[in-house]
């Protein structure tokens, strides 16, 4: 490798391309080769820095400095100052573009107090480069496996870990693997149709980092015997796909996929499937039915997919950050991974932090960690003065907490306990200037939009609860409508087929139960206190 | 056999391994409401109606949960009535509350469960789905408004049939059951069986009625109005009319026919005798002369539009002969008129047939060899029973009559039409005698009846070995067609049904129409059979006297101008 | 054209999605024909591909506008004012949600989330997405649709 005297991690996360990184990146190039340092100053891609809502993000290396806000204007100054003078240019530095802090060599906020290892490489490395990954000790866990241990071994070690599934339904991942039932063929699915509202880790964990994923999904083909691995993408996230399919071949060039891989007599490939715009093939076996070629459509289960999956064969399907955990765990040990986190939900998990929150973004910290430090150190707190008023932790389909659960700890187990779920990780922070009917009513109209339509109270649930919370808007609910409400979304969370019909009453259930005095207000005194239900305006109302 | 032992409701209870909680609950007594599950055919847990508690933190689908070991089943609690009756009240938010001007009105399993499960009002109110009705076609209305969305029609479609017309179209609240492009059943290569009106709970698909039609011709003092009734509605009659399944109401059929005010009651009968002589003679004819072989059935309406869209290399090898419901029809207008004086104008032919497929038939554009339609209106089992019902005909009083001369003649070779496998036996008992020259020394042909899906037979006629081969309903049959596409099976004669069972099964009888009352319909077809006194189509008098006096022999010029027709090509699919 | 769409994904097992996408590139939904020779060319029942079609929000059975605008209705873009986005929208392009424009310009419809919260409220143009969107952007980003 050459020395560089600087790297300049220009960030390509979508939020940055949207606003322009790819400009200021090819400035960037042609101002360095203005002032002749193209050999001295290397430019870097990197999937999504983090801070996403002061895109678009540079970082300048060895000093580790943030440059926000960046405009194709200000790369000139960067250069001449900087890079020439070696004098930061202060008033681009940092993550707080409004205030433009004079600080030198401010991390932002939110990365601090992370401990990333799935994002370990996120961020640093040139995602579409296989070398430097490989350089970050990327495919040793691999040649680990494949060399050392017995896939046995690897399943024994990974639930030994404690890892639980990434995806939101927590399942142990080495307990899954053990129960794939024996067979010829079997396949193993990166689900990666990442679609849960507010979610965008996969995205970001692809893009940033894909082979992570990769050699995960080799490890766990290793593990429970199979040589085919499919990779479902969401059809919306076309930098992904695109990023996935460039890994997948140098990773095939390399042989680190494909035939007898490092001559262990293992050989995995990948492939892509490509989704079509269908949340809930999110559900594993609705994610099967569309590998297939059929409507997204849930099976029931039993049989689960590990004795009859795709094309009727054992299948494996992990979520992205799960199979991102996975190499980890290999080299480090699970001794290593349970010292992380919560006795209950060992290791990191990567949240998308969204909403009314100063820093907005993806971040990865130990299970355990509480929803305050999360939204006022990590994140910053509410912007603008307001105050916070709920959380909706684990997306949508996720529930919602106030202020008196700031102090829960974000683990599986104890979310649960609230009624909650940690989810794919999406943390939705709202202030008090929203209504919290309202915001029940966009929630369920998503729901609505994404029900299959195979099961009954999932299909005619929604729409009725839709407008049930209509009619406390229109200021036409009476009290006994609550009930109705409550009872139908209980009986909706054990009576339907799938994940999506059982956990789609949650945010009902949850604002019912914690914020039952904004309902009544819009019953019985005809208002909405945030002053957002438009028909329910009246004078003097705040 | 492997045996589970597990309690449901504190009684224990041993099924054999892979036995469904349902089933095992059923098996001692305990009913479970369901609406999508439908033995044999569907089961995709998508109502959520069978709901029991298992112990876990939701409730399970016992129409797809198999029974285990030591399982402690729960479901008659708070929390599985409730989240049962949750669910009934959903479906019923998003259905037209109209029973009383519904088809299915006291035959309906939504009407039903409402009733058991003691619904006084509707609790969720809110938007129901909105959809125009199809009855752009002679046979088969559907009015997706009703539809619960259960798929069972869409489980009968695909896989029984294979016909795979119906299928779940659009997402979420906006699913509807339909053909592609929701366009209606005309545009599509539907063949209107009728199976998905047999399991459809609820009155999303019926018969088109021609009740009305038919009430208006028999009030008009001008028309002479003359019925058929074909063989396999005389043994479900009687179920439409509230007698058990099996019950044989022949004569008593008759009689009400003429109440009803019909100028005379005819056959199908006579016509399907009538049928083996042309079609056995055809059969003999292409064998004789190099085929082409094998020869296949055609009296099955349904099988015919299936080939046309799907098998045209097959059209050669189907029989020419009509149906006897057509041939039935041609005769009426011509043979019958021209015998009694009657100007075929104003004959008016009514079927009575388990078939809807049949109300199609009459209205293909061919099917007018006497210059008029031949066949005007085709009434159900189902659509029969409406009329006597409304004409307050009390039938389990009615005294027995018989059928009218010349067309109500018939044998039991014609009655066994209605089952499967009957076509083929009927054919055999002529076609043995007409070939050899020597009395069939057994009738009856077991190796071709009852419900296994497909049947082959050798049968030894002379110096010949016939190999022939039955099956019934379209998914089966293809699988047989294909063997015989494929040259890895060689028949001379094969006896194609569209309906599960033959016409027994069809879809005009009776709902609900099970693999039980199947049976039990198959069983009095054989029965009437034994009964008759004449049981080979050759010696129907009636056909012997229709030859000698207006047809001369089987195969005739005349024949072919009355009772033969010929087959087009359609697409596949529309 | 669906012959070579077809060959394409020969040796993919059950390529029903990825022939359905590559085909709707070609006029922007997919037509009666196209779905109809697909279904002979995979050996299915047309009912079952018209169903497979109408049952994912990215393909469409009947045209689209050449732009079509899908705002995100989730929950992170909704708090950052997807509704003003909507109404701007829904006022500049006279049409209603799942409407196209008279010129057949643009269709506007509403997407779940498109995860990039971070730039709430976003929304994406055929496959390109936009966010952080005020009224200003909005209409500098019609214009440019339009070419003006």
């Amino acid at each position: 490798m050459e020395f560089y005297r600087n790297h300049i991690l220009v960030c390509t996360g979508e939020p940055c391309v949207l606003k322009g990184a790819l400009e200021v990146e090819s400035i960037l190039l042609t101002e360095l080769q203005k002032q002749g340092l193209e050999n001295e100053i290397r430019v870097i891609r990197t999937g999504c820095l983090g801070p996403c809502n002061v895109a678009p993000v540079l970082v300048v290396y060895p000093e580790g400095i943030y440059y926000s806000g960046v405009k194709p204007g200000d790369v000139q100054e960067i250069v001449a100052e900087h890079l020439v003078k070696g004098r930061p240019v202060t008033r681009l530095v940092g993550t707080d573009v409004e205030k433009r802090v004079d600080v030198v060599y401010q991390v932002p906020q939110i990365l601090t107090g992370q401990e990333r290892v799935v994002l370990r490489n996120c961020g640093i490395i040139n995602p579409d480069e296989i070398v430097e990954y490989i350089g970050r000790g990327g495919y040793e866990a691999l040649g680990k496996a494949l060399i050392h241990l017995k896939p046995e071994e690897v399943i024994e070690e990974v639930k030994s870990s404690g890892l639980r599934g990434r995806g939101g339904a927590a399942f142990p991942t080495g307990l899954k693997w053990s129960f794939t039932a024996s067979g010829e063929e079997k396949y193993l699915i990166c689900n990666a149709d990442e679609g849960e509202p507010g979610t965008f880790k996969d995205r970001l964990i692809l893009e940033g980092d894909p082979h992570a994923v990769l050699e995960g999904m080799a490890i766990a083909g290793y593990a429970v015997g199979a040589e085919h691995g499919f990779i479902y993408i969401r059809g919306e996230y076309t930098l992904s796909i695109e990023r996935v399919q460039r890994a997948i071949d140098q990773a095939r060039k390399l042989g680190l996929l494909g035939k007898n891989i490092f001559d262990s007599g293992f050989s995995f490939d990948v492939e892509i499937r490509v989704g079509a715009g269908a949340y809930i093939c999110g559900e594993e076996l609705a994610l099967i039915e569309s590998i297939e070629g059929k409507r997204g459509e849930p099976r029931y289960k039993p049989p689960y997919p590990g004795q009859t999956g795709l094309w009727g064969k054992p299948t494996v399907v992990n979520n992205v950050e799960t199979l991102a955990n996975v190499p980890h765990i290999i080299e480090q040990g699970a001794e290593w991974y349970k010292s992380i986190g919560t006795p209950g939900s060992p290791g990191t998990k990567v949240f998308t932090l969204t909403g009314n929150i100063k820093n907005e973004g993806l971040i990865e910290v130990p299970m355990g960690i509480t929803l305050r430090e999360i939204i006022y150190q990590l994140g910053g707190g509410i912007p603008d003065g307001h105050s916070f008023k709920m959380a909706q932790t684990g997306g949508t389909a996720g529930g919602c907490l106030p202020p008196e659960m700031l102090d829960v700890p974000m683990d599986y187990d104890e979310l649960a306990k609230v009624g909650s779920a940690l989810g794919s990780g999406a943390l939705l922070i709202m202030d008090d200037r929203h209504c919290i009917v309202d915001l029940l009513k966009c929630f369920m109209r998503f729901f609505n939009h994404e029900s299959c339509g195979k099961c009954t109270p999932c299909r005619e649930g929604t729409p009725r609860l839709l407008e049930l919370i209509e009619k406390i808007m229109d200021g036409t609910a009476v009290k006994a409508d609550l009930d109705l409400m409550a009872k139908l979304a209980e009986n909706m969370e054990i009576s339907s087929l799938c994940g999506l019909g059982q956990s789609s009453p949650k945010p009902v259930l949850t604002l019912l139960e914690y914020y039952q005095h904004e309902f009544l207000a819009h019953i019985e005194d005809k208002k909405c206190p945030a002053g957002v239900c438009k028909k329910l305006q009246v004078k003097g109302v705040v | 056999m492997e045996l589970v032992e597990l309690t449901i409701d504190g009684q224990e209870v041993r099924v054999e391994k892979g036995t469904t909680v349902l089933d095992a609950a059923r098996s001692i007594g305990i009913s479970i409401p369901t609406l999508c599950h439908y033995h044999g055919i569907d089961a995709i847990g998508a109502c959520r109606l069978c709901l029991v508690d298992t112990g876990g933190r939701n409730l399970a689908a016992s129409c797809v949960t198999v029974a285990e070991d030591g399982m402690e089943v729960k479901t008659n609690t708070p929390k599985v009535r409730e989240a049962r009756r949750t669910v009934l009240e959903l479906i019923l938010s998003a259905h037209p509350d109209d029973c009383l001007k519904c088809v299915r009105n006291r035959n309906c399993e939504l009407q039903t469960l409402a009733e058991n499960m003691g619904i006084r009002e509707f609790t969720y109110e809110g938007e129901k789905p909105q959809f125009k009705q199809d009855d752009d076609n002679p046979a088969v209305i559907r009015d997706s408004e009703k539809c619960i969305l259960c798929r069972r029609c869409v489980a009968v479609c695909q896989d029984v049939q294979t016909t795979r017309i119906l299928f779940p179209q659009n997402r979420g609240f906006d699913t509807v059951v339909a053909p592609d492009r929701l366009a209606p059943l005309g545009e599509t290569a539907c063949i209107f069986c009728g199976q998905c009106i047999n399991v459809c709970p609820v009155g999303a698909i019926v018969e088109k009625s021609y009740i009305a039609d038919v009430w208006a011709a028999l009030s008009d003092p001008e028309k002479h109005v003359v019925v058929q009734t074909a063989p396999a509605t005389r043994i479900s009659l009687g179920e439409e009319m509230g007698m058990i399944p099996g019950s044989i109401v022949t004569g008593q059929m008759v009689t009400a026919l003429r109440r009803l005010g019909f100028d005379r009651i005819f056959d199908t009968n006579f016509a399907a005798d009538l049928t083996i002589m042309e079609e056995g003679s055809e059969l003999i004819h292409r064998i004789n002369n190099d085929g082409p072989l094998p020869l296949i059935t055609s009296c099955s309406p349904g099988w015919i539009k299936f080939c046309e869209h799907h098998y045209h290399d097959l059209l050669k090898n189907l029989s020419t002969c009509k149906s006897p419901q057509q041939m039935f029809g041609a005769l009426a207008k011509t043979y019958y008129a021209e015998k009694m004086g009657i100007d075929p104008a104003d004959i008016v032919v009514v079927s009575v047939m388990p078939c809807t497929a049949k109300k199609f038939e009459m209205m293909r554009p061919e099917m007018d060899d006497s210059d008029f339609q031949d066949v005007d209106y085709v009434l159900t089992t189902r659509e029969l029973g409406r009329m006597l019902r409304e004409a307050g005909i009390d039938f389990s009083a009615l005294p027995v009559e018989d059928y009218d001369e010349p067309l109500g003649i018939s044998t039991g070779a014609g009655e066994i039409f209605g089952a499967t496998g009957g076509v083929m036996e009927a054919a055999l008992r002529t076609a043995y005698e007409l070939l050899t020259g020597e009395e069939l020394p057994g009738l009856d042909f077991q190796a071709v009846r009852g419900l296994e899906g497909i049947k082959e037979a050798e049968v030894k006629v002379g110096d010949l070995t016939l190999r022939v081969a039955v099956a019934h309903s379209l998914g089966k049959s293809r699988q047989l067609l294909e063997k015989v596409r494929s040259g890895e099976k060689e028949y001379h004669f094969i006896e194609i049904m569209t309906c599960p069972g033959g016409c027994i099964g069809g879809g005009g009888q009776p709902i609900p129409t099970t693999d039980e009352i199947r049976k039990k319909r198959l069983a009095a077809v054989y029965t009437e059979d034994k009964n008759m006194p004449l049981r080979k189509s050759h010696d129907n008098p009636g056909v012997q006297k229709l030859y000698e006096e207006f047809l001369k022999k089987p195969l005739s010029d005349r024949s072919h101008r009355l009772l033969h027709t010929s087959y087009r090509e359609r697409g596949k699919f529309e | 054209m669906v012959t070579k769409v077809v060959e394409k994904f020969r040796t993919m097992k059950t390529p029903l999605l990825s022939i359905l996408k590559e085909l709707q590139k070609d006029q922007g939904y997919l037509t009666e024909e196209v779905l109809k020779e697909v279904a002979k060319e995979l050996g299915l029942s047309p009912a079952r591909v018209y169903g497979v079609a109408t049952f994912y929000s990215l393909f469409s059975v009947t045209p689209k506008g050449k732009y079509i605008i899908r705002v995100c209705e989730s929950a992170p873009c909704y708090i950052n004012g997807t509704m003003n986005i909507l109404e701007m929208l829904q006022d500049e392009l006279k049409v209603d949600v799942g409407e196209t424009t008279l010129d057949g310009l643009f269709t506007l419809e509403l997407t779940s989330c498109l995860g990039v919260c971070g730039v709430a409220p976003a929304i994406m143009v055929n496959e390109e997405v936009y966010g952080n969107l005020d009224r200003e952007k909005l209409s500098h980003l019609l214009s440019r649709c339009r070419g003006m």
